[in-house]
Formats: C-alpha cells, structure tokens, sequence
C-alpha cells in the first residue's frame, strides 16, 4: 500500500484513511455531507495525488494521443485542456482522462489511479511514433481546491490571475512560493475551483498555505466519501461504476467527447454505433419512493421486468434524497421516464432525471 | 468513544437496554461514528416475532447499508419513530434519541450472553 506525500498532515487532521487503488486515501475528514456542502456552498480541498500522470513527448506526440484518444486533440493549444476516453478496440473504454497541452510537442495525459499500470501499458502498445512516455505519477502531487470560494481563497497565493482563469484551461506559475505549479482551472465536483500539480516535496507548503488562505471562506479539507457524492449529482462517470471495459462512449453519454474528424481505435465501430443507435444508455435518475439506490442494484420497469442496473448509487447531500446512474435499455431512457429500483425485495419508484440533478 | 457502563452490548456494535422483560436497542456510539452520515434508518418489523440474530431493519449512511440484526429474541414491539424522519438523531445521540427498537423478550435468560461495557470496549480499542 502506497502511502501519499500528506499522509500524515491527513491523519493530524482527522483523516480517516482507507485503501483504494493501491493507496491510504482519505475518505472523510469532519464528515462526508459537511464536506460536500463546503464544496458546495464555499470551498474544500482534496488530496487526489493518487491519480496518474503521463509525459509524452516528441514530434509524433499528437498522432499517438490523436490515435488512442476518442477527442480531437488537435482542437488542443498551450494552456487548454480537454477531456476525453480511450476506446479499447472492442467497443469498450480503457480509461477516461485529461489531456494537457504543455508545449507544441509535449501533453500531460491524467489517468485514473486503479488503470496507472493498463493504461500505460495499452498506449505503450499504440506508440508506433516514437514518442517519448514519463511516467510521473510517483513523484506528483495533485491537490483540488473546489468550489464557489476557490478563486477567492487562492488569489492572495500566486500571481495567476486565478479568477479569470477559464474551465478547462491552465497555467504554470509560482504558488504559494513554490515555483513551477500548474493550476488547471479543471475539478470532479461541478461547483468549480482548481486542481494544483506539482513535485510531492511541497505538499505540505503547499496544503499548508492553501488551508490558511481559505480560513476567511471556512476551508474544509474533504475525502475521497465527499468526491463521490458531488461528481454523481453532476452525472459525471466514475471508472469502474458507470464506464469500464465493457461499455462503449456512446452508451455512456460521451457522444461530445467522441469525435470523427479523425481515425482513432474504434472510430469505426464507435461512428456505427452512434449511426445506428445503441441498445442501452447510461442515464441519472432520482428516487421518488423512499430509498437509496446502490451499485448493482436492478432496475426494473413497471411490470417488474429487469432494464438494467444501478452503477452508482448513494443519497445525495444536496437533495437529501437517494439519486443514482444506471444502464437502461435505450427505449426507456427518457427524461421523466419513470423506473424502479430493486432494494431489499422491494420495488420502488424513481424516475429518470437531466443531468446535472444538481 | 462513548460506552456507557450501565448498557449491554453485541459484537455487531448495538446497545441493549434492559428493563423488565423489555429491551431497548440502538447502535453504538462506535458503530454510528463507523458508520458516517446516517441518512436513513429502515425498520419494518413492528409486532414480528423475530429470533435472536435476524435482520430487524436497515441503517443506510450515505456510501454504506448495513443491517440491524435482533440482540435477543422477541416480539418487536415498538419502533422510534423519531428516527425515520431525523435519522441523524442516530449520530448525534445514539443512546437516547436514536434508540431504534424495543423487544418484548421471549426468553431472558439470552441477555446473559450479552457483552458487559468493559468486554465491550476491549473488543472495539
């Protein structure tokens, strides 16, 4: 089990540490619905330094992203970031990911913690361009400072102009006296904010100087519990819930991020799919009968008949009622459709939603 | 955390309060900080007769289920209603206000097999 560069600042703050993807995370610090409406309403910061960064380098550097990654990411510039998949030649999804554009010739792709070892493994299968791949993941840490107060609470730390910055864009400045950090105006938890990569010898400067400068805005550092309720009130897809292997981008949703102005693995099969129609889709729905939905869980249609099943479940700090993400089959899956959920032998009532529900 | 000397308890973190052939059930301070933000506490069981050890109900906290099961065998002969609508009350005050269930108990002599405070204790440290 690795252990992350904040592992003890973690554990003086009350930290509870648990397991996942090969790393002691924090999973909740004061409490997870505390944390999430901090994010909500104000600011919070997560350690996410378990996520994996990978340099490419080289002329060719774009033909390999170009060639494993559903995006175009030759909409990219210096500055930009883009989100995107990568499809995995039988129709399903290898990883979901950012790409950065650093310079010309040089990307920073961010991958999923628990696919470091797969993902570096599929795209050093597609490197037929001689592009140069660092692994960095090790030595970076990476911190999300979220919500409507995040600008706010970072401004007084760097000379970025942070609160002009726009989504999906980034800068490498001097933060917090550390030079070389890149602030990404990127995050998991659709209430804005910031997502700082730089070398694990800062972190503590680093979380240090974030905590106090958010004092004013009643800064909450919060947990891997928290990332998860706000990313599924946003409808975003988690790895290993709502997208893996076995389902493709057009089922899951990630139609826009799926673009057919070039070749890349699967754009044949994906463009087919997306010509012709798929038989399921991931959709969000909420509870209407009392009950928390939960992964794995079936849905069912009113006669009882299985429709598919719940990928993400929990009940949702915000609405204070139990939301999910699941596959239906594609002639149910409309807005206002209303489902049910199977819970403990008992079929009960929810109805399909717009994402965001939040 | 904590344990409250004159309560019995179980291995799967629930408090017993014995008066008479009545024993009042919640979770304990242990069990409901384990557990995190509770947001829902299911409990459809009133008036069954349920032995020792089987599932009287559900607690739900946000990323977690887990069950309730019966610390003695009997009757569930009342349910804190209190709870179905502030299921907080079960973090913020799991010996008083987030008590769960009582159990008019068919056999007594079960409370015998129940965990002392300091048996408690040592189990959870």
């Amino acid at each position: 089990m690795k252990k992350l560069a904040l592992d003890k600042v973690h554990r003086e703050m009350g930290g509870r540490m648990v397991p996942f993807a090969g790393y002691e995370m924090p999973l909740q610090y004061s409490g997870l619905t505390d944390e999430h409406i901090a994010v909500r309403e104000s600011v919070g910061m997560f350690d996410v330094s378990h996520m994996g960064e990978f340099i490419l380098r080289g002329e060719k550097a774009l033909d390999l992203i170009q060639k494993i990654s559903s995006n175009d990411a030759s909409k990219l510039e210096v500055g930009k970031v883009q989100y995107s998949c990568m499809p995995n030649g039988k129709g399903g999804i290898v990883d979901d990911l950012l790409i950065y554009c650093l310079s010309p010739n040089t990307y920073m792709l961010v991958v999923n913690a628990s696919n470091i070892d797969k993902d570096w493994a599929w795209i050093s299968s597609h490197n037929e361009f001689g592009v140069e791949m660092e692994d960095i993941s090790d030595r970076t840490c990476l911190l999300a400072v979220q919500g409507p107060k995040a600008a706010e609470s970072l401004k007084s730390l760097t000379d970025i102009d942070v609160e002009g910055m726009k989504y999906y864009t980034f800068e490498k400045g001097t933060f917090a006296g550390v030079d070389n950090v890149l602030v990404s105006a990127t995050g998991y938890t659709g209430s804005g904010g910031f997502e700082l990569y730089f070398d694990n010898e800062h972190a503590e400067k680093i979380w240090k100087a974030v905590m106090k400068a958010g004092e004013a805005n009643m800064i909450k550092a919060a947990g891997l519990g928290a990332r998860d309720t706000l990313r599924l009130e946003k409808g975003f897809c988690l790895y290993g819930n709502d997208i893996d292997d076995t389902t493709s981008p057009i089922e899951a949703g990630l139609g826009w991020i799926t673009k057919f102005t070039k070749d890349f693995v699967d754009s044949d099969l994906l463009k087919k799919q997306k010509e012709e129609g798929v038989s399921r889709k991931l959709v969000a729905f909420r509870m209407i009968d009392r009950g928390i939905p939960r992964k794995d869980y079936p849905i069912l249609d009113a006669e009882g008949n299985e429709i598919g099943n719940v990928t993400s479940g929990t009940s949702s700090p915000s609405l204070k009622e139990g939301i999910g993400m699941g596959y239906v089959k594609v002639d149910l899956a409309k807005i206002d459709q209303e489902i049910y959920i199977g819970i403990r032998n008992k079929s009960l009532k929810a109805q399909i939603a717009k994402m965001p529900l939040v | 955390m904590n344990v409250p000397a004159e309560l019995k308890y179980t291995s799967d973190h629930e408090w017993v309060k014995i008066e008479g052939d009545t024993a009042t059930v919640g979770v304990t301070d242990y069990a409901q900080s384990e557990l995190g933000d509770i947001v829902y506490v299911e409990i459809e069981t009133e008036g069954e007769e349920l032995d020792k050890g089987a599932v009287f109900g559900t607690v739900e906290a946000v990323k977690t289920v887990s069950d309730l099961f019966m610390p003695l065998s009997g009757e569930v002969i009342e349910v804190n209603e209190g709870i179905e609508s502030e299921p907080e009350s079960v973090n913020d005050s799991p010996y008083e206000k987030g008590w769960m269930i009582k159990i008019k108990m068919s056999d007594p002599s079960e409370a015998d097999a129940l965990l002392s405070a300091e048996q408690y204790e040592a189990e959870i440290a």
